[in-house]
């Protein structure tokens, strides 16, 4: 592993409507383990970005702590990031963007700093219905203190050192349904094809987009009894699956097979192509996702694309009656009431 | 009756105790009471000591009333109007010898509250009440309205001026004028016909207030945030931090919506505990608005870790904390000072704090102000350290004071056009020797600026490293940045062009009121000493002066471990022989009397007795 990112590119890669090449949204190289599915995540990120061209600098990449929350650092270096506190950057992308709402605020978050430390901030959020995208990089341990379980471990999932997880592991995307999320997808760092449209469709949206990623621990989590390794993944995701490349201690990147397809219309006119739904499924209705969310589980199946979705959708901006402008465009002369309406505060104090 | 001194009368100098239930309707009466002084220009000061409870415990409210302008409270009870039975043992007991004991007499007081030296002013209120109206609230909170009629005939308050004040208070809803006029009536009508009256002790028109107002301190928090600029308030609920974000929220709803679209140029959010309060306001200065949150001492607790973050990334951050007594839960509706080492210092690793102590609500009104500009030139968090006792009750101060032409000191922010200019920029460069590096906003120019904020260690371009001297560069640039602070934050107030005498007194706010009136005390004896009122942490060199220049200097303070003490020992080395502590802990505000008698104990002691060999 080389640890200085090579500067050179094709001087004839691609340029998107902005001008931009993808490298122009790339970010620093990643210090995670060779495999991690999170540098997957990361690609797609760069990816979308590129294709949605997106001016990075009008997007704001905020996570918490953990091997999830430093992939920020990996993805879109002209963006201002926050590596925020554990289990906290829920609360930093909700000042943040109320600060200044005409950014894409972009949390990334793992499974300890959601599922556990984070629990109370991630249900608020959702509750808040905080206009940002909300990705968790799911890997069912704690990866930077060598492989504890996590919240989202299943019951009865065995780590690398053998030890079997007595909780019920908690499901996030039903969790986020539950709490009135309007935009929730569940996807697997390994399908990029899948993911890179979620995460468009979650930009998009205009309300908090949850998107849960089951992305391998390959250093921790990837053994023979695991629920979240790279194998028991690919068999259980819902459609087929196959599989690109595999060598050792590289990325592995799975891509489907076209499965079932539903186009659902998103808020601002575009559309997205669904993949992989089960076929009473309507994505629109929260009670049918509910339920294949349920039976999928008896199954010990893992769903993946979009679980459930309301295109129509008030963020907190609207729900607080906010100002069109960015509050933190506002000057003295919008925000102070000045020496006059002192007199009168005064007045009323005698 | 027993006895009523006859031979000397008292204007403008006593202290009336209520002791009613709470939920009762007794705060706005007794509100009525104190407002009605204060518009015959006398000083007034009230405490409100109220239960951790919404209905049926005691609550007590105290008011001192005060010609020389002695605001602090005062021990001793002239006049107690006792509503309550459930305290009647406690409330008779507080009476000063000589002084008065005013009840409800609708049912017979129990021989044992009666004491040979003290007067009694039964007043059959409930029976009154009940008489004259016949809604059963209005008989409820009435009988509160009695009382107050009967004490304007008993102290010689004018009657216009709690008409003139009902009159305000029922703008708009004139009917409910009259039957509280006639409430009071009935209370006067009373005094008229069974007491002796006024009482030897009583209040006369003044004009000693001038234009004052009377504000509480939370209010003024508030409004200083209006007046700042504060866009965004994240705030959890707790007692007595409480009613500054809903003071920003009634002064914003009024000030700050805009005409044209009627929307709101300010964002208000409840959130589920204190550490999202903080990270919201840590979040919203990063990307350049104001904000800030209010909290009591559990919150500021809670907020430890993210004032850690917002010291090391380097984040304007506002914090209020109204103090209450600790620690835990402690006495939640009770004042202390006590939240000085845990702010000061609040977070793991070496971290450190700017702390500013305002003492009275238009210091309120100012600090919090004054809090944006130093957190935005500091880039760091400010903590306004008020209290339950300056918070919550009523003060009178002089009139707040804005001047249009002052700016907001938004720091070293670096927009595009600034990007432009330069080759490489390092967020956490020290570009001006200062100790404070500039920071960009989000979404400021395409191609640079951009940096990536972190609680770990990184290099002057913001870039993560473990490498040792990168991090140890970077504490000592905050350092630096802390002595730069020191010049910057408000200077402390020296009572006297030069010290001169032996022994001083160090005190902050709300110490100061108790803590000036014992100084008036002392020089009346013939005991003079210099004094230093601080106004903020870091200290800076007149702190230092002042401790060098005397033989004794009295730290006062409200908590048990001489908290600003210790402050003054750890930062300044301030010999610890020469530091004294004049310490109040009971969760009540400090007196006079209290700073006295320990000033005296230790002078005493000190005094070199002469033994015979």
């Amino acid at each position: 592993m080389t640890y200085v990112k090579p500067k050179f590119r094709h001087p004839e890669l691609p340029k998107n409507k902005l001008g931009y090449s993808v490298d122009y949204y790339e970010g620093a190289l990643s210090t995670l383990c060779a495999g991690c599915g999170h540098d997957s995540i990361s690609a797609a990120v760069v990816q979308t970005c590129f294709e949605m061209n997106i001016e990075p600098h009008r997007l704001a990449k905020l996570s918490g702590i953990g091997c999830s929350s430093k992939t920020p650092a990996y993805f879109l270096s002209n963006s201002h990031g926050f590596n925020s506190v554990h289990g906290r950057m829920p609360s930093v992308a909700t000042g943040a963007n109320l600060a200044n709402k005409d950014l894409i605020y972009f949390g990334v978050s793992g499974d300890g700093d959601t599922a556990s430390i984070g629990m109370g901030q991630f249900v608020h959020v959702i509750r808040r219905n905080l206009n940002m995208i909300y990705i968790v990089m799911n890997n069912g341990c704690y990866g930077l203190t060598k492989g504890q379980d996590s919240a989202t471990a299943d019951e009865g999932s065995k780590n690398k050192t053998g030890h079997v997880n007595l909780f019920e592991g908690i499901d996030l995307s039903s969790l986020a349904i539950e709490l009135g999320a309007t935009f929730v997808a569940q996807s697997f760092s390994g399908d990029k094809d899948q993911l890179i449209p979620l995460i468009k469709a979650a930009i998009k949206h205009p309300g908090f987009a949850f998107i849960n990623v089951i992305s391998p621990c390959v250093t921790f989590n990837n053994n023979v009894g695991s629920t979240k390794s790279y194998d028991y993944v690919r068999e259980h995701v819902e459609a087929t699956a196959t599989i690109d490349f595999v060598p050792e201690m590289t990325e592995i990147i799975t891509s489907y097979e076209e499965g079932s397809l539903k186009t659902v219309k998103m808020h601002d006119g575009s559309s997205i192509e669904l993949h992989k739904l089960a076929k009473d499924w309507d994505p629109l209705d929260k009670i049918s996702a509910m339920n294949a969310i349920q039976h999928a589980k008896q199954k010990h199946e893992i769903l993946t694309g979009l679980l459930y979705m309301n295109p129509e959708t008030t963020e907190l901006h609207k729900l607080l009656n906010t100002s069109d402008r960015a509050l933190n465009s506002l000057k003295k002369k919008e925000l102070c009431p000045g020496s006059k309406a002192l007199v009168d505060i005064n007045a009323g104090l005698r | 009756m027993s006895a009523i001194e006859k031979n000397k009368v008292i204007v403008n100098d006593f202290v009336v105790r209520f002791a009613n239930v709470n939920g009762t309707g007794s705060a706005s009466a007794n509100y009525l009471f104190t407002k009605a002084i204060f518009r015959m220009g006398v000083f007034v000061t009230p405490k409100n000591i109220f239960p951790s409870n919404i209905q049926g415990l005691p609550t007590w409210y105290e008011v001192r009333v005060n010609e020389k302008g002695y605001l602090g409270r005062r021990e001793g009870i002239d006049l107690m109007v006792a509503v309550n039975p459930q305290s009647f043992a406690k409330d008779v007991a507080s009476v000063r010898p000589g002084g008065y004991f005013m009840y409800d007499s609708s049912k017979k007081l129990h021989p044992e509250y009666i004491r040979p030296d003290i007067n009694y002013l039964p007043i059959p209120l409930m029976q009154m009440s009940n008489d004259a109206f016949t809604d059963p609230r209005q008989r409820q909170l009435f009988k509160n309205i009695i009382y107050v009629g009967a004490l304007t005939a008993l102290l010689d308050i004018e009657f216009s001026a709690i008409e003139g004040l009902l009159a305000d208070q029922f703008k708009g809803k004139e009917k409910l004028i009259a039957p509280n006029i006639k409430a009071l009536q009935l209370g006067v009508d009373f005094v008229h016909k069974n007491f002796t009256y006024p009482l030897n002790f009583r209040v006369e028109k003044r004009d000693l207030l001038k234009d004052w107002i009377m504000m509480e301190g939370n209010a003024a928090c508030g409004l200083g945030a209006v007046y700042a600029g504060a866009t965004v308030a994240a705030w959890y609920p707790i007692t007595p931090s409480t009613s500054v974000v809903e003071a920003f929220s009634e002064y914003a709803a009024e000030m700050r919506v805009d005409e044209k679209t009627g929307k709101n140029n300010f964002a208000i959010v409840q959130a589920e505990d204190e550490l999202a309060a903080i990270g919201m306001v840590i979040g919203a200065n990063w990307n350049g608005a104001r904000s800030f949150t209010a909290t009591s001492g559990p919150g500021v607790s809670l907020m430890n870790e993210f004032l850690g973050l917002a010291y090391f990334a380097e984040i304007p951050t506002v914090l209020i904390d109204v103090q209450r007594t600790g620690p835990s839960t402690g006495m939640p509706t009770r004042t202390q000072q006590s939240d000085i080492m845990e702010a000061a210092y609040a977070s793991h690793g070496d971290t450190k704090h700017i702390l500013l102590f305002p003492s009275t609500p238009k210091e309120c009104f100012e600090m919090t102000a004054e809090a944006f500009d130093l957190a935005e030139q500091l880039q760091t968090p400010v903590i306004m350290m008020t209290d339950l006792d300056l918070g919550m009750n009523d003060h009178v101060c002089p009139p707040l004071v804005w001047d249009d032409k002052r700016e907001y000191k938004r720091g070293k922010v670096l927009d595009a056009e600034a990007l432009e200019k330069i080759a490489k920029f390092g967020r956490y460069l020290d570009v001006d020797g200062d100790g404070i590096p500039y920071r960009t906003l989000p979404g400021t120019h395409p191609t640079k600026g951009s940096y990536f904020t972190r609680g770990t260690s990184r290099d002057e371009y913001a870039v993560y490293t473990e490498d040792s001297g990168a991090y140890q560069r970077n504490m000592d640039r905050l350092i630096k940045k802390w002595h730069t602070a020191q010049n910057i934050v408000p200077a402390p107030h020296l009572y006297q062009d030069k010290n001169k005498h032996k022994n001083g007194l160090i005190f902050f706010g709300t110490s100061t009121y108790s803590s000036e009136e014992a100084m008036d005390i002392l020089k009346e004896e013939g005991i003079f000493v210099d004094a230093l009122r601080l106004k903020s942490f870091p200290f800076n060199k007149t702190v230092v002066d002042f401790i060098d220049q005397h033989e004794k200097v009295f730290v006062i303070e409200q908590n048990r471990d001489g908290q600003l003490k210790s402050l003054l020992m750890i930062e300044l080395q301030a010999n610890p022989q020469k530091l004294i502590s004049v310490l109040n802990y009971d969760g009540m505000p400090i007196t006079a009397d209290n700073i006295l008698n320990q000033i005296k104990k230790s002078l005493s002691l000190s005094t070199p007795t002469v033994k015979a060999n």
